[in-house]
Parts: C-alpha cells; sequence; structure tokens
C-alpha cells in the first residue's frame, strides 16, 4: 500500500543507479538518520547511549569491515579482533607521540591496520578457503602477542594496558556518552555509505568476480593480487577504525587481551548471522549478536516473575546462552542467508500486498 | 512500513526497561556484577556467593546502621563487553548508582574505570585489577584494597626465601626462580617487580609464559624441569591451574617447592588436580574455614532460614566462598564509615568514596565482626588505596587449606617506587594534576577530583 513504487520513473542512469531508487526507501533511510543523529541524543539515557548504541555501532563497523573481505571478496579471515587492536593501539601512540587530532588519528590507526592487514592477507594468494581462515588466525595470535611483548606500543605500561587521552575535534570536548555517540555514529555512517558505494563500483565489482571464481576474474583480467590485498586492506582499515572507537568512545582503557580470538569469531557470526555479502546485513548481525543477549537478560527476570517464579541468576544466564543459541540456529536454518535476506523477503512481499502470487 | 514496525519494536522494549522494578530509595542499592556461568562461572559463583551471603547476614541483623541493603545481580560471563553493560544497567537503578564496583575480573576493571571516575563511582579491585591505583592521588575512585600482585610477588619472594632455609629475600642470592604464568595483563604484572628484585637480591628468574586458557602445560613443565629451579612461582587462574598442578606431578617437580598466586590458591583448583596437588601452597588474605566464628554465624542465621546463596553448602567456608564473604564485609565496613560522617542514611558513591578513603579494619574490629585473622589490618588513606600490603601462605594437605605462615609484607619501598612511576605516566597521558592529599587527609579539600594540567 504505502511501500510502492508504481509511478516512479527514472528518467537519467543516476536516479536508475543511487543507492535507493525507491522512494519510500529514501524517505525511510532519511528518517531513520534524522532520528539517530537527533532524535536519539534528545530521548536516550546514558545507558541506551554508552551500554547499548554505541558498542552496537562500533561493532557493526568492524563486522562491515569484515563483511568487506568475507561477503564481498570470498576470503575467510579470523583476524578481525586483531586488527581491531592494531587500530586501537596504532591510535593511541599517534596521539600520544604525535600529539594529533583524534580523526587523524583514527585514520592512521585504520591505515596501521590495514598494512597489517595486507601482510596477513598475503597467503590468500596462494591459499582459500578454511585453509586461509588457519592462515589468518595467525593474526590473531600475532598482533596480541606482539602488543603485550614489545612494551613500546602500550608506552612500556607493565600489563599491556593503555588508557585513552581526552578527545576533542576543534576545541569542542567529547567526553559525554552523547557526544561520543555523535562521533561513532558519524564515522559509522560516513564509512558505511563509502562501503555501499565501493561494493557498487569496479572495485566491489572485481571483488566479486573473484569470490565467485578467481580463475575466471583472472581470465577476464582481474589482477587477483591486488584485488584480493585491497580486499584485505579495506577490511582491516574498518576493523581498525573500529577497534580505535572501541578504545576512545566505548570503553577508556583497554588491554591487548581484550581483542581476543573470541571477539574474531563474534563478528564471524555477526557477518553470517546478519548476511554474507550485505552492508545492512552487518548492522541486523552486529544487532542480533549483542542486543539479544541483553535483552533476554533483561527480560527472562521479569517474565518469570510474572508466573510467581523466583529462579536463580545462574539459571537465567544458562538459559540466556541456551535461547540465544537456539535463536541463532533457527535463524540460520530458516534463511542461511541471514537476516539482511529476510529482510529483502520482506520488502519484496510488501511490494505486491496485498496480492501475493 | 518497515520503520514502523521498528519503532513499535523499539517502543515496546523502552516500555520494557521503563516497567522493570526500580530499587526502594530508602536502601542501599548494591550492584553486583556477577559471572556464574561461562569458563569462570565455577569461581564467580563462591565469591558471589559469599558476598550474598554477608549482605543477607547484615540484613537479618538490621541493615547497616538501620539501613537495609539491596543488591542485583547481572550476569558478565566474565566478558568485558558484557560487564560495561551491566554496569550502565544497574547504575541507573538508585540513587547509590551500585555503593561502588567490585567486578572481580582484572579486564572488566580496566573497562569500567573511566566510566566510575566519571560517574563518581568507586571501584573496588581486591587482588586484583589495575595496581597503580595504589596512589590515590591520581586515582581518586579506584581502589585497589589490601594488597596488589607487586606486594603480593614481593611477598612470596621473601616466603620462598624463608622456606629455603634464609630470612629475608636477600638470602635468595644465587638462587634460581622459576616463574610459570598466564600469558595475560594478569600474568604479566609482577613481571617488572621480579625482574627488579632479581637484579637486587641477585637471584635468577626463569620467566615461563603458559598461553591462555593453559590447559596443555607438559611443554612448559618439562621447561621447569630442565631449568632445575629451587622454587616456581605459580601464576594461573581458572583451568589453569589444575592442569598446572597435574603437570608438575607428572614431570616429577615437587609440589612442595610451588606457590601459587592467591588466584591460583582455591579448592577450586586442588580438588580437580587430585593428591598430586597436596603440599602445594598459595597466597591469601587470611584464614578460611567452617570454624571460623562469621562464617559459622551465616551457617546458623542464613543457611537456617534456608535463605543462603551457596547450592552447594559444601563451598561454605572455603577459599573463594571466604574472599567473597571479605567483599562484603568490605563493602558494608565502608558504607559503615562514611555513615559515621555523614549521618544514618543510604549513602552515594561521592560520600563511600570518603567512607573507603578512611577505611580502617584491624583485628580488633575484625574480631568484633567474628572474622579475626581472615584480612590483614588495613588502612585506606588518599595517598595509600592498598590500604595493607600484605598477604599470608597457606598449604593444601590434600582435603584442605592450612595457614601455615604469619602475615609477610614485601619490599614495599621498591614496589612503590614501579607503582608510582606508573601512576605518573597515567597522568601525563590524561594530562591531569595529582591531588594534595595532606589537603584531603586535614578535610580542608573535600574535592575527590584530579585538577587538569594546563595546556602547553
Amino acid at each position: 500500500m504505502l511501500y510502492r513504487e508504481t509511478g516512479q520513473f527514472k528518467t537519467t542512469y543516476a536516479a536508475d543507479q543511487q543507492i535507493f531508487p525507491i522512494r519510500q526507501d529514501r524517505i525511510a533511510i532519511g528518517l531513520l538518520l534524522a532520528v539517530a543523529f537527533l532524535g536519539v541524543p534528545l530521548v536516550a539515557d546514558q545507558y541506551w547511549l554508552s551500554a547499548i548504541l554505541i558498542p552496537f555501532l562500533i561493532f557493526a563497523l568492524a563486522t562491515l569491515g569484515l563483511n568487506i573481505l568475507t561477503g564481498y571478496a570470498g576470503q575467510l579471515s579470523l583476524g578481525s579482533a586483531a586488527f581491531m587492536a592494531v587500530g586501537a593501539f596504532g591510535a593511541y601512540n599517534f596521539i600520544l607521540r604525535l600529539d594529533m587530532p583524534i580523526i587523524p588519528a583514527f585514520l592512521l590507526g585504520g591505515l596501521c591496520a590495514a598494512t597489517v592487514g595486507i601482510l596477513f592477507g598475503l597467503p590468500s594468494l596462494r591459499i582459500k578457503g578454511f585453509y586461509l581462515a588457519v592462515a589468518t588466525l595467525a593474526a590473531q595470535f600475532f598482533v596480541v602477542w606482539g602488543l603485550t611483548k614489545f612494551g613500546w606500543f602500550s608506552n612500556y605500561s607493565s600489563s599491556g594496558v593503555i588508557t585513552a587521552q581526552d578527545m576533542e575535534i576543534f576545541g569542542f570536548p567529547i567526553d559525554s556518552p552523547v557526544s561520543k555517540y555523535l562521533l561513532t555514529l558519524t564515522i559509522v555512517s560516513l564509512l558505511a555509505l563509502m562501503a555501499k558505494n565501493m561494493v557498487r563500483s569496479n572495485t566491489g565489482r572485481s571483488w566479486m568476480a573473484v569470490r565467485d571464481m578467481d580463475v575466471a576474474a583472472e581470465v577476464i583480467g582481474i589482477p587477483l593480487m591486488k584485488t584480493k590485498l585491497l580486499a584485505f586492506a579495506v577490511s582491516s582499515f574498518y576493523c581498525g577504525v573500529a577497534g580505535a572507537l572501541a578504545a576512545y568512545c566505548y570503553l577508556g582503557t583497554v588491554e591487548p587481551d581484550y581483542f581476543t580470538l573470541d571477539l574474531s569469531f563474534k563478528i564471524l557470526f555477526m557477518v553470517i548471522v546478519g548476511g554474507v555479502g550485505s552492508i545492512l546485513g552487518s548492522f541486523f548481525g552486529a544487532a542480533f549478536i549483542i542486543l539479544l543477549p541483553i535483552f533476554l537478560n533483561i527480560v527472562l527476570h521479569p517474565l518469570f516473575g510474572l508466573f510467581g517464579i523466583d529462579i536463580s541468576t545462574a539459571i537465567v544466564s544458562n538459559m540466556e546462552l541456551m535461547i540465544f543459541g537456539g535463536l541463532i540456529i533457527f535463524f540460520l536454518a530458516v534463511e542461511p542467508h541471514g537476516l539482511a535476506r529476510l529482510w529483502q523477503i520482506g520488502k519484496e512481499k510488501l511490494r505486491i500486498w496485498p496480492f501475493p502470487h | 512500513m518497515k520503520f514502523k514496525k521498528t519503532l513499535f519494536a523499539l517502543a515496546a522494549t523502552s516500555a520494557l526497561f521503563a516497567g522493570m522494578p526500580a530499587a526502594q530509595a530508602d536502601d542501599q542499592f548494591v550492584s553486583l556484577l556477577s559471572y556464574r556461568v561461562g569458563p569462570y562461572g565455577n569461581n564467580g559463583i563462591s565469591v558471589f556467593g559469599g558476598w550474598i551471603d554477608y549482605m543477607k547476614l547484615v540484613n537479618a541483623k538490621g541493615g547497616v546502621n538501620g539501613v537495609k541493603l539491596t543488591w542485583e545481580e547481572c550476569e558478565t560471563e566474565y566478558n568485558n563487553a558484557r560487564g560495561v553493560e551491566c554496569y550502565e544497567r544497574l547504575k541507573g537503578k538508585s540513587p547509590t548508582k551500585g555503593t561502588m564496583i567490585h567486578p572481580v575480573s582484572t579486564g572488566i576493571s580496566y573497562s569500567i574505570l573511566d566510566k566510575t571516575l566519571a560517574d563518581k563511582v568507586p571501584l573496588v579491585m581486591i587482588g586484583y585489577g589495575r595496581t597503580d591505583a595504589v596512589d590515590g592521588r591520581y586515582f581518586p575512585y579506584a581502589f585497589p584494597l589490601v594488597t596488589t600482585y607487586q606486594m603480593q610477588a614481593s611477598a612470596m619472594l621473601k616466603f620462598i626465601s624463608q622456606r629455603l632455609g634464609g630470612k629475608e629475600t636477600a638470602d635468595l642470592k644465587g638462587k634460581k626462580i622459576a616463574f610459570v604464568y598466564h600469558d595475560s595483563a594478569f600474568g604479566k604484572e609482577p613481571l617488572e617487580v621480579l625482574r627488579a628484585e632479581s637484579a637486587l637480591n641477585k637471584f635468577e628468574v626463569v620467566e615461563i609464559p603458559v598461553a591462555h586458557p593453559g590447559i596443555e602445560q607438559t611443554a612448559q613443565w618439562q621447561q621447569v624441569r630442565q631449568a632445575k629451579p629451587d622454587f616456581v612461582i605459580f601464576w594461573g587462574w581458572g583451568a589453569m591451574n589444575s592442569a598446572g598442578l597435574q603437570a608438575a606431578q607428572k614431570v616429577g617437580f615437587p609440589r612442595e617447592k610451588m606457590v601459587g598466586v592467591w588466584w591460583s590458591g582455591a579448592e577450586e583448583d586442588t580438588v580437580p588436580a587430585g593428591p598430586g596437588a597436596k603440599g602445594y601452597m598459595a597466597a591469601n588474605f587470611g584464614v578460611v574455614g567452617k570454624d571460623i566464628p562469621l562464617i559459622k554465624d551465616i551457617v546458623d542465621t542464613v543457611y537456617k532460614a534456608k535463605q543462603g546463596d551457596m547450592k552447594d553448602e559444601s563451598k561454605i567456608g572455603s577459599v573463594l566462598y571466604s574472599r567473597g564473604v571479605l567483599h562484603g564485609l568490605i563493602t558494608v565496613e565502608a558504607i559503615r564509615t562514611a555513615q559515621a560522617k555523614f549521618g544514618k542514611r543510604v549513602m552515594t558513591g561521592e560520600e563511600i568514596q570518603w567512607g573507603l578513603e578512611h577505611l580502617k579494619i584491624d583485628q580488633k574490629r575484625l574480631k568484633e565482626l567474628g572474622a579475626e585473622g581472615m584480612m590483614p589490618d588495613t588502612k585506606v588513606t588518599c595517598a595509600d588505596h592498598e590500604g595493607s600490603g600484605k598477604v599470608m601462605f597457606q598449604q593444601w594437605d590434600g582435603t584442605k587449606w592450612n595457614k601455615i605462615t604469619d602475615y609477610l609484607e614485601g619490599n614495599r619501598t621498591l614496589v612503590r617506587q614501579l607503582l608510582d612511576a606508573s601512576a605518573k605516566k597515567y597522568a601525563e597521558e590524561k594530562k591531569i594534576q595529582p591531588r594534595d592529599c595532606a589537603a584531603v587527609d586535614a578535610g580542608t579539600e573535600t574535592g575527590a577530583a584530579n585538577k587538569k594540567t594546563a595546556k602547553k
């Protein structure tokens, strides 16, 4: 009814190729951004901002990074957390040693991660699939080991912990949850827009060609080495910026052990649950993996209270894990292409509603 | 359309949040960032069980000067991100903002350090966490109470020296000590002090890291056997502990020459290792067991009324359970100290900060509480957020832990030098100035906040 594109004619190539060709989508995304930038800071309290929305955005960005690599370029990686760590420690050192403004420091942190990403992406030229995943595991262990082993990275803190310096942009201090949220949101939106455009461009198309069949891609003239390494670089850059944001806007004090293999797996699950090869899916995946356990945790207790059952915290925690696991299996069984695919199906259905065929 | 749905879902969720019961305003609300599932769940059950039981006991006896304690648990799974979420969630539940936070996890302590400072809620890390926070001039709201890893490592050396027939740490000259540690921030914390001590007292330290989770340690213990050390310092946590004890048995290294950090010295570590653990020693805060009057009191008052938190009652009086009781005890004593100054009512985070900074628990007070010997005399000041620095040592006899030494103190001057340097570096990075502790102690300056260093 509302969601109908009848009468929307495209008269130029530009109109036909835009990110959201349907007017309703454009309005919806505009509204969403307006709510995120203007509405949320007005209504959300500290808990929502610093415990839910900021981590959600940061992990959505990291997921986006891995999705570029795994979803679009078809290279499996288990090193996302390591690249986040490089970004975080990189940004910290740029600010500490060069007294740099934060935005360039974040970007340079991301570039450091990109360099490390290229280095650990080199094996991808020879190996594929699960074997590559194992090779990227090396990044995971090496980076965390290196950051603890060499004191220089953490300014010789005895335990390898870094503390984020105070932030300001053009003299405006970034210290409240609202300002941190807005900073994160701005960076994530811009990078997401960039990613969306990248995957629609020549670069993204060569990634997808390599993903679908690398021999064929090579035959039609796509340089494999350049394409694969570019995917590693871009992906690690995104993860690196996410890591810097995690250190500066979310936690404040981080140890290298925060960026463990567990975190890498979590990001990979976000990609799989959200939708492999989908920008929107990255946000869905992050929301699912981060928000659902919290939601379950909050809801279960009152829910049992409603039926007059007083239940111990331990049982609730175990139930939360079981329900969470069950839901992952359920969603993957119902739609192996992830939540993004479900969303797409929903949209298709809406377009022809109420006359399905 | 879809957007509407999302909005609706959001509205429904927030309604749920809003509908949650808030804590009573006239009760002292305590946030518990607990973990009862996950890799360290077993340890968490005992620690948080002991803590909750103590608070139940206090409530059963009329509360803290008439103020009842209430609390809510939030499961962190020992996961930093969940810890932050729990902290933020519980913070909003009452005006006390959670009274004081004991994360019982070094990772979570680091993750909420800045947040607690901004929110003016004391962060208390009993025997873990950010150790350079002992310098209260730079860390007004962080309290690594009782002792730090560094002081403990230093005390361990003294203990080893005594076991090897010497008296002071200096008698270790020419000896060889192997340091088998969990390769993480937790395990690396004492490295600096061990190196400094070995340079000072001319003994050798062989560093042998064990990668997380440390379930397989044969290689490391082969290394120990080759190095033929006079003693082993064992610095593990969770599953690594029992695995290490079994590996030591396998290569034939005597457990009587092994001393563990206090996170490696609980029933949870020795019982799974079986008879191989007999003779093993570890540091601790104080005596444990079911015969302590306070523990008996908890059993008589709380468990008789079927109100106890422990499902497995055999763990009452265990090392970690006792540590949990101490968490409760220190929380309550800090509230009491604050009440003595600000009045017998619910205390805010800032008032508790004052209470912690003037906390004084000696054996006399512990005796009144029925907990004599459970922890060393502790006196916290603005400049000293540790309060004690002493540890005692205990030995596993195959069925229970027995106290084998009195409280020992390591090389305080040396440790403080290292920690001070670390705290200063923190201040430089954060561009903050130290508080004037003389003025705070005199009461002329109450502000528990650091001034910013002037911009360059």
